[in-house]
């Protein structure tokens, strides 16, 4: 029966049946004075996966990492993890590993004693801690350096440790903020493949917050965007990212377009809307809209396919824009085009490098798959 | 001229200056005088002679004054520790919007004469001072108890002069440790006490062991608290350089009482150097 089944809370589930709701925030909300830095949220992290709290800073994601770490308590509403509340129980009986920013590795000890902390608190016997420890710096890959202080390993090495320490003591959830953002660029794409790895090898409940989005679409297996103590929306990267729910969720992934129009009629699978030149268009709705609604259409700046105008031929599902280049920066592998549309309104749209790339002053026009071109309500909020 | 190391030197020399002329330059005069002769009509006369240490070390009287003096010194690091780590671990740890205002309550002392907040300890302590008046009139006591004019006393008013160099000493040293630390010790299973001894503590200590040094070494040259506030008994080593020196003008005398005191600090500077490492300060100082 134990082999099978496990415990969760009150109930006895088989065990390799994930629990969709390891980690639970119910009705959380955090207050700092009069600033609300999480406002009613709800969400819930499977079990095993590597979920990410993405955001611009002071959007409240850290803050709820902190409140499960136990670092701060909630104003109102409960924490679950694996079905039981958690609220009350103090940090150092969570059993969380937590990686910080500055990785904050203990100054006057050893490597080894670093990666021991919590073993030692954990009534480990001595043997045993010397063999996990062990361990846990091979899965690192920096075996042989505990007798080393931190202050002699680099930046990178550093985050290794960190990230040793945190799993060797096998918490229930790891909890990592902002853990890349000390390294540089090249060094922070190696950590950031390599804490994915070792995130499926654990199997670990994993939550990151970042503040950059291309760590957070290429590691999650769920996307949390917030902003302002709100959850914007929630899903796998490529949801989040190519059915994005709002303004400031486009917006904030990746480069996007917006242009405000007005609801013609529905024909088909597409919505036919009018720009406010009359330009007629047609776009993918998201949600119910009625005929004259206010709207805007959400395009990707990857999405656009240019040429001259000359060329222009025309092509079944696909909205056409007319202007002229008004600047271009060049990116190595792709080039950054703005074309200023007759109506002044200047677009951004992202091409692979031809031989003969446009250049500032050409006449062009941009293609883009009427599937391409999302509709969304205008964000009253905002 | 490619190298460039003088200049540090030349920006240095106004100061290094100043230190020599008016440190250097009189401590040797001090170290020359103590070799000199007092005639007995009260005469110095240049000369080299040990007649002057071997007078401090005759009997046990002046050492026992020095040994007196390195006691008080001991207690009075020692209760700075205890009253300085408290207050300075509450600022490293608040997030209150009055933390400025409170920083210039531990330096206010600093804007007020020396001898004024000495002598205000009388009519705290005194026998018709604030402690003994309120716990007559509130039929506490029949009779003042006898709070000055005795080692209390003089602990008393070396602790208001020297814990604010404490605090803030002690606070420096946990102002640049990163509070992430103990965060990280305490999801790793420590408790909030067990974080404190085993990270936030161990980490201030070159604060801790400059506080304790600077508090040792002030308290040692100290003449005014034991003077105004202490009785017959509790002379030390200062007090008894003022009076030979300003008192009976016996500079040979009082010029070999403080080389003594000089080279006893000395040693011990040192030797607490090799072991504490003073050192540490500045390097965790220029680590961050």
């Amino acid at each position: 029966m134990d082999v099978l089944y496990r415990k969760v809370g009150e109930k006895m589930v088989l065990k390799q049946e994930k629990n969709p709701a390891f980690v639970k925030f119910k009705g959380i909300e955090k207050r700092f004075g009069k600033i609300l830095a999480v406002k009613k949220m709800d969400l819930e992290i499977p079990e095993g996966s590597l979920v990410t709290l993405l955001g611009p800073s002071g959007c409240g994601k850290t803050t709820l990492l902190r409140m499960l770490a136990g670092l701060e308590e909630p104003t109102s509403g409960d924490i679950y993890i694996n079905g039981k509340r958690v609220n009350d129980t103090p940090i150092h009986k969570r059993n969380l590993g937590i990686i910080f920013q500055n990785y904050a590795l203990f100054p006057h000890k050893t490597i080894f004693e670093n990666v021991a902390f919590g073993l030692k608190y954990r009534n480990v016997p001595k043997s045993a801690i010397k063999d996990k420890v062990e361990k846990a710096l091979e899965t690192v890959r920096l075996p042989g350096v505990g007798n080393r202080m931190p202050s002699q390993l680099s930046g990178g090495q550093q985050q290794r440790i960190a990230l040793a320490r945190a799993i060797v003591i096998e918490p229930d959830v790891l909890l990592m903020d902002e853990p890349l953002s000390a390294l540089d660029e090249n060094l922070r794409e190696d950590m950031r493949r390599e804490i994915d790895n070792l995130q499926q090898e654990l199997g670990v409940t994993t939550i990151f917050v970042t503040h950059d989005q291309r760590e957070a679409l290429s590691m999650s297996d769920k996307v949390v965007v917030m902003k302002d103590g709100f959850v914007q929306q929630e899903g796998e990267p490529e949801e989040v990212y190519n059915n994005s729910a709002n303004h400031f969720v486009a917006d904030f992934l990746g480069h996007s377009n917006f242009l405000n129009c007005t609801v013609a009629e529905k024909s088909d699978q597409f919505l036919r809307v009018t720009l406010e030149d009359d330009t007629a268009l047609f776009a993918v709705p998201s949600g119910e809209f009625k005929s004259n609604d206010k709207a805007e259409i959400v395009i990707r700046a990857q999405k656009f396919k240019l040429g001259y105008q000359a060329d222009y031929v025309e092509e079944q599902d696909m909205n056409a824009f007319f202007g002229k280049i008004v600047d271009r920066s060049y990116m190595g592998g792709e080039v950054s085009y703005f074309v200023e549309l007759k109506s002044k309104q200047v677009l951004h749209a992202i091409n692979f490098v031809k031989r003969t790339p446009y250049r500032r002053g050409d006449e062009v026009f941009m293609k883009v798959a009427y599937a391409n071109c999302r509709l969304l309500k205008i964000d009253e909020k905002r | 001229m490619k190298n460039k190391a003088w200049k540090p030197w030349a920006l240095l020399s106004p100061s290094l200056t100043a230190v020599f002329l008016l440190l250097v330059v009189p401590v040797c005069f001090v170290v020359v005088y103590s070799f000199w002769l007092r005639s007995p009509t009260g005469q110095d006369i240049p000369a080299f002679q040990l007649g002057n240490y071997a007078k401090f070390f005759e009997d046990f009287f002046y050492p026992s004054i020095l040994l007196n003096t390195l006691r008080v010194a001991i207690e009075t690091v020692f209760l700075c520790l205890v009253l300085g780590y408290i207050p300075a671990y509450f600022f490293y740890k608040t997030e209150s919007r009055f933390k400025p205002f409170l920083m210039i309550l531990v330096m206010l002392p600093f804007w007020i004469s020396f001898i004024i907040r000495t002598l205000s300890w009388i009519n705290i302590l005194g026998d018709s001072g604030l402690i003994n008046h309120l716990l007559i009139k509130f039929n506490v006591i029949n009779s003042p108890l006898p709070m000055l004019y005795n080692e209390g006393a003089v602990i008393m008013g070396l602790l208001q002069y020297l814990l604010p160099f404490m605090i803030l000493n002690i606070y420096v040293s946990l102002d640049g440790i990163d509070k992430s630390l103990a965060e990280a010790a305490k999801s790793l299973g420590c408790t909030e006490w067990q974080a404190f001894r085993e990270v936030t503590l161990p980490l201030s200590l070159p604060g801790v062991s400059a506080g304790s040094l600077l508090v040792f070494v002030l308290t040692c040259g100290t003449y005014l608290p034991p003077m105004i506030l202490g009785g017959p008994g509790n002379e030390m080593i200062a007090n008894l350089i003022f009076k030979r020196v300003v008192g009976t003008l016996d500079w040979p005398f009082g010029s070999a009482i403080s080389t003594i005191l000089m080279l006893l600090l000395m040693i011990i500077v040192y030797t607490y150097n090799r072991y504490m490492g003073i050192n540490q300060i500045f390097k965790t100082l220029s680590s961050k």
